[in-house]
């Protein structure tokens, strides 16, 4: 059975991105992902808690797909955090609803990848920089999966851009019809100026 | 049978009714359609019209009143930016014609002074048709398009001078003194330079007075709601200008044109094209149908093949200098095709130079009456020709690459009904992102207020649907109906719903029940007037009563959202009082249970901010077990 994918997404100003709407339109091809646009169904931000957790529960891979705002997601991810990962659905005793899912980050950096590396501007890579997801997917009991990371993003012109794009569709479409419970191959992608 | 003036009105109106659906359904369009059943009534059909001259000269009225709606469409600058147009491909097609004109008249063995009179006669187009089978189409505002508009502009020029000139060609001692069929009688009496002030004073009366007089009127009239006062008033000011315009000397469609430019930056100008419409209209139709009844038979019959073969040479040559005007420019073909097609026939005008050629004894009167019967009958040609312009042009948009670009239309244009109180927010939010907004309002003191300030408001009773249309609703992306009166606005909603299906339909509502009813009639979104504010004051109340800003504020949400699901919900349970109440009591429930939740969730703790309950009960409990296993 195809494995079904939410794909979260968190970014308050579609019209001056690039990057992440090209990974977007790539998303929005694949069959069998259901696209959601936090900022477009909350712009009051008023998260509808049980309409949230209705759609975790009917899918199999969660993805939040956003660009890296300070070392960290767009606000509106981070509240929906706060409301939807309630204790008692998704952590503490009785908390089980999304045992077993898998979570997925999907990030775009302005950043290289030496930026990123241990002698660049930010000391730490982007694989670091989202433990607190990596911990709430294991607080989650969600599997961990090797986050899609897209550096550089200033410096990719259009054919790159739509080679990464195609590499993301790929990467959904290889969720989506990957038995449950396989290791998924770890995915890199990276402006040319990256090594 | 000839009757009195109802009669008349009758054979006239039913004629109309009965072809030109017909016409149009059968793709001949509506002026061919009018032609038609114009000769169905004339002389050579069923006899029922009677003095069609006497009709025609009535009818020529319309002509002015379509040149006064072309003026009002036209803003000063724009005209100005066509100043290349009209004289280039205006000057030029009225200089070729008439001497290719000219130049065949000489090949039959004309004199050279009837030669010329003709070419400068029959260089005319008729602005009648051409502008309507244009409109008709929504060609208007191609090149093409464009292109014949200008040309007809500086047609309507010429024809002073022409007047001017056609009584030096003459052959003999002119037969009638005066030049009656212009009846510029009291100007001959005056030296040249008193005629040429008095025509430079009419000119600058309707200009000043435009500019200065009819604003101030027209606001007292708008004020006095009166709708059939500012209906005569249009109707005055276009005859009134006509009149003074025939006066001096001057071409009447000519002044009504340049009233509308003066006035086309107006609010009033929606109105004005509303009121006017109309009777152009029925005057342009009444036009066509006096030409098609005024259609000589006896003469064609008397010589057929002279009349077609000529009808066919004044179409051909009109078309071919068009034609070559267009290769030269370079233009597209399909735009080439346009303008050579729609202005190949005779011009109304034409009919007045022919009588005013015979009265200066400029052309004979057999000659003349051959001409009357070759323009007439050119005239259904051009419908004829229009037919196959459309797969024409298609055919010649694919071979010639890249095509013709769209004319530019403004996008996502906004229409709002009603200025007020309301409707000014939405308008102030949407003019500070750039959107293109049109404003109907019928309150003059608001509307004065607000061009001080730059907006673009136009007076008018949004409920006509004339005006929607002059104000873009056809076109637009989105239609506000903001007005306060409750009826109004549901007229509003249906008309627009019913007439303008493309366009997004935001509609401000009363109360509850009127925003149901507004939803049944099909608004895409209905707002309740005082809804908002009345929250917003509930929520500052919840504020003041002690709960935290933010709580307060997702409270107030909250609210929202429930009540506009709960709207969507009991919408269709309207009408079934127990099966609503008791919904209506139901929702309440829920509400509370709705708010339960939310403080629960954590956003609404009054002491921590966080609900943390859950998570300490349970690490209690566990803090319990661990103590109850090390101690047991």
């Amino acid at each position: 059975m195809p494995q079904r994918i939410l794909v979260l997404i968190a970014h308050p100003a579609h019209r001056r991105s690039r990057a992440n709407a090209a990974l977007r339109a790539a998303a929005k091809t694949v069959e069998g992902v259901t696209l959601h646009d936090l900022y477009e169904a909350y712009p009051d931000f008023l998260i509808d808690v049980d309409h949230e957790q209705a759609l975790l529960q009917q899918h199999d891979v969660v993805v939040f797909q956003h660009p890296v705002y300070w070392y960290s997601s767009p606000a509106i991810l981070k509240e929906w955090q706060d409301l939807v990962l309630e204790h008692g659905f998704a952590y503490g005793r009785a908390g089980t609803a999304l045992a077993g899912k898998a979570l997925l980050s999907a990030v775009t950096a302005g950043g290289t990848e030496t930026a990123y590396g241990p002698e660049g501007l930010n000391r730490h890579s982007i694989p670091e920089f989202l433990r607190p997801y990596e911990a709430t997917a294991r607080l989650c009991r969600m599997r961990w999966l090797p986050p899609f990371i897209l550096h550089g993003t200033h410096l990719l012109d259009a054919p790159a851009l739509a080679r990464h794009a195609a590499e993301y569709r790929a990467l959904l479409e290889g969720l989506r019809d990957a038995p449950a419970e396989v290791a998924h191959p770890p995915h890199h992608a990276h402006a040319p100026g990256g090594h | 049978m000839e009757g009195g003036f109802l009669a008349q009105a009758f054979v006239y109106l039913a004629a109309a009714v009965l072809a030109v659906p017909i016409a149009k359904r059968l793709g001949l369009g509506s002026v061919l359609g009018y032609l038609l059943a114009g000769v169905a009534i004339g002389p050579f059909g069923l006899h029922l019209a009677g003095d069609a001259e006497a009709a025609m000269h009535f009818a020529e009225f319309g002509v002015v009143m379509m040149l006064f709606l072309v003026g009002l469409e036209l803003q000063p600058a724009r005209l100005w930016a066509m100043r290349g147009p009209v004289l280039g491909a205006g000057g030029l097609q009225v200089g070729l014609t008439a001497a290719a004109v000219a130049a065949i008249g000489l090949l039959f063995g004309f004199d050279w002074r009837m030669a010329l009179a003709a070419g400068l006669i029959l260089a005319m187009s008729s602005t009648a048709i051409a502008l309507q089978i244009l409109a008709e189409r929504g060609l208007l505002k191609t090149g093409g398009g464009e292109t014949s508009f200008a040309v007809l502009l500086f047609q309507d020029v010429a024809v002073i001078p022409i007047l001017t000139v056609l009584p030096l060609l003459a052959l003999a001692p002119a037969s009638g003194h005066g030049g009656g069929a212009h009846g510029a009688s009291p100007m001959e009496a005056l030296p040249p330079w008193a005629q040429a002030l008095a025509v430079l004073a009419a000119v600058a009366a309707v200009v000043l007075g435009g500019r200065l007089l009819t604003r101030p009127v027209f606001r007292m009239i708008a004020e006095t709601r009166l709708r059939e006062i500012f209906t005569a008033s249009a109707l005055l000011l276009v005859i009134g200008i006509a009149l003074l315009m025939q006066a001096v000397g001057l071409s009447p469609a000519l002044g009504a044109f340049l009233a509308g430019v003066v006035l086309a930056d107006s609010e009033f100008r929606h109105e004005l094209e509303g009121d006017i419409e109309p009777f152009k209209g029925l005057l342009l139709g009444l036009f066509f149908l006096s030409v098609g009844a005024g259609i000589d038979f006896a003469q064609v019959a008397g010589a057929p093949l002279t009349v077609a073969g000529l009808v066919v040479l004044l179409v051909a040559v009109k078309a071919a200098v068009l034609v070559g005007l267009g290769l030269a420019a370079r233009r597209p073909r399909p735009e080439i095709l346009l303008t050579a097609m729609v202005l190949s026939q005779g011009g109304e005008f034409c009919f007045v130079l022919l009588a005013f050629s015979v009265q200066n004894g400029v052309l004979p009167q057999a000659e003349a009456g051959l001409l009357v019967s070759v323009v007439a009958l050119s005239m259904p040609i051009t419908p004829l020709l229009m037919m196959a312009y459309g797969r024409l042009s298609n055919r010649l948009a694919t071979a010639d690459l890249p095509p013709e670009p769209d004319a530019i239309e403004p996008q996502g244009s906004v229409v709002i009904a009603g200025f007020g109180r309301f409707g000014q927010i939405v308008g102030r939010l949407l003019l500070a992102h750039g959107h293109a907004v049109t404003v109907l309002d019928h309150d003059m003191e608001t509307i004065e207020q607000l061009r001080r300030y730059g907006f673009r408001v136009f007076y008018g009773d949004a409920s006509r649907i004339d005006l929607l249309q002059a104000a873009g609703a056809a076109e637009a992306a989105i239609i506000v109906v903001a007005t306060d009166a409750r009826e109004t606005t549901d007229g509003i909603v249906e008309t627009v719903r019913r007439h303008f299906p493309q366009a997004q339909v935001l509609a401000r509502a009363t109360d509850r029940s009127h925003a149901y009813e507004l939803m049944e009639t099909g608004a895409h979104l209905v707002v309740r007037e005082t809804f908002a504010s009345a929250l917003e004051t509930g929520v500052e109340a919840l504020r003041r009563l002690g709960m935290p800003a933010y709580e307060a504020e997702r409270a107030g949400r909250l609210f929202r959202r429930h009540d506009a699901r709960m709207m969507q919900r009991l919408a269709p349970m309207r009408g079934d009082d127990g099966r609503y109440s008791r919904a209506v009591r139901e929702a309440s429930a829920q509400l509370l249970q709705v708010l339960e939740r939310d403080r629960e969730r954590g956003r609404a703790v009054f002491d921590e901010g966080w609900d943390t309950s859950g998570l300490m009960e349970e690490v209690r409990r566990a803090a319990l077990e661990r103590d109850t296993a090390a101690s047991g």
